[in-house]
């Protein structure tokens, strides 16, 4: 049945499914983001948007949002203004391209797939890049620019750390890489955990979130490339960047947690709770994302790049090492 | 003691993560009300029988937020042929709570105790202009001034 379906009629079905679930999972984070941070910090957060734990709090915002002036600065460089924010949540949704979300269920399954996964989520910080250059302002440009700093720092543990998990998988594949850590039963969070480490910390970094916050630093460079954005291209930004935690998250769970995989399942199980098993691990790599945030202060720029160059590069190194070593005596 | 590396990052998720199962400090504001602090600043109430309309709060005030106006009135001495003595009646003392900063400096200056600090805070209102509070508001707050602290021995 599925095969008479036309390609083009099936491709928009995936895509707008694809759409809807990141964007609902990602106005979900914003609500944790918004609850989780405030007990942490000995609040209450959200209460009484939509009656109970203010759960409507981030529709509400959305809703606020759409209703601002749509503002377009005199100096700003239009289209690429306008592009900008698109360009990011596209970098965002590409991800989801090649991650399995169950043993059959994923869109294209790459045979370079952790390659096409580095490339597309380094597409976001372009759409970063492009917001502060084209703002006419300052405080964007320096936010953009820092943006593009902090890109090509991690960047390169990103790739180093899943050259490890590549190595110890023997395939680029994600089902390929996820099927590895299900042969073993082992999650490679346990035998990559200086990956796991190194990826945790440059993801943050590529995410643009404290403490690797800089390119928005709101108290040095008021929102740095957001300054000039409002209304709808405001909430692309925000939504982009609740988006971009997802797909990280899948990305860290499919690398790193297993995936689809739970130990216990048998593959007709995981054929159904294969998804929600992805969007528990995605929920709790979220989860450990926000506890980060509201736990340490933004760094500086220097300290910034020293982590990624003296300690993170070096690290992913030796990772590389050590695993490779231990893939051939082994 | 050895101390370990990073071990400071450790301990800082450590306290987030117990605050985050703590119950949260958070004051359920028109459902519960917080009691402020006796001697809070929370409006600033006048005795108009100790007020003599000699205007140092208004030319203290940095932001120029009182208003006073006052005319004179002759009292006739109680001795026959004696002098006529005047004194001033307050018309007007209005403090513009829209530009008021709080810095109490009226209050310090005021050489006979006509005004006085109130922890009263639930006076806001839906335009700016409504903040412009009159003698009688600004006397009704007197009543909820606190003694003044028992002098030290």
């Amino acid at each position: 049945m599925i095969e008479n379906v036309p390609f083009a009629l099936m491709l928009t079905f995936k895509v707008v499914v694809v759409l809807a679930a990141m964007l609902v999972v990602a106005l979900v984070l914003i609500w944790g983001e918004l609850k989780w941070g405030a007990h942490i910090q000995a609040r209450v957060g959200p209460w009484y948007a939509g009656g109970r734990w203010g759960w409507a709090q981030p529709l509400a915002d959305a809703v606020k949002f759409l209703q601002k002036e749509d503002l377009v600065p005199t100096a700003a460089d239009g289209p690429v203004f306008r592009l900008a924010p698109y360009v990011m949540i596209a970098g965002t949704l590409a991800v989801f391209v090649v991650i399995p979300i169950g043993p059959s269920l994923v869109a294209r399954d790459l045979d370079i797939g952790a390659f096409y996964l580095l490339a597309v989520s380094s597409l976001s910080t372009l759409g970063v890049l492009m917001a502060g250059w084209s703002s006419g302002n300052k405080y964007s440009l320096i936010g953009g620019v820092r943006a593009g700093a902090q890109l090509i720092a991690y960047e390169l543990p990103l790739v180093l750390a899943v050259v490890a998990v590549v190595i110890e998988a023997g395939t680029l594949s994600l089902s390929g890489i996820v099927n590895a850590q299900a042969a073993t039963s082992l999650p490679f969070v346990v035998p990559q955990i200086i990956g796991f480490v190194v990826f945790l910390v440059a993801s943050l970094a590529e995410l643009n979130r404290t403490p690797f916050d800089l390119p928005l630093a709101e108290s040095e460079l008021t929102m740095g490339y957001l300054t000039e954005y409002s209304g709808l291209r405001f909430t692309m930004f925000f939504l982009g960047e609740y988006a971009g935690m997802v797909s990280m998250g899948a990305i860290i769970a499919t690398l790193y947690l297993g995936g689809y995989w739970a130990p216990g399942l048998s593959s007709d199980a995981l054929k159904f709770a294969g998804p929600v098993i992805l969007l528990v691990k995605i929920f709790v790599v979220a989860f450990l994302m926000i506890w980060i945030r509201w736990t340490y202060p933004r760094i500086r720029e220097d300290q910034l790049q020293a982590i990624a160059w003296k300690w993170l590069i070096p690290l992913a190194l030796f990772n590389i090492v050590i695993t490779a070593t231990l893939k051939v005596v082994l | 003691m050895v101390k370990f590396p990073l071990i400071g990052l450790f301990k800082g998720l450590w306290v987030t993560i117990k605050t985050l199962f703590r119950k949260p400090v958070t004051v359920m504001y028109p459902d519960v009300k917080e009691t402020p602090a006796p001697r809070a600043r929370g409006v600033i109430a006048l005795d108009t029988d100790n007020c003599t309309s000699c205007m140092l709060c208004v030319r203290e005030c940095p932001d120029w937020c009182i208003y006073i106006e006052a005319h004179k009135v002759a009292i006739p001495s109680d001795k026959p042929g004696g002098r006529v003595r005047t004194r001033n009646e307050l018309d007007r003392f209005d403090i513009d709570y829209g530009l008021c900063m709080y810095c109490g400096i009226c209050v310090e200056v005021c050489p006979f105790d006509a005004l006085y600090w109130s922890p009263e805070y639930e006076y806001g209102e839906y335009k700016i202009s409504d903040l412009l509070h009159d003698k009688d508001k600004l006397v009704e707050w007197l009543q909820t001034v606190p003694e003044p602290p028992a002098l030290e021995k």
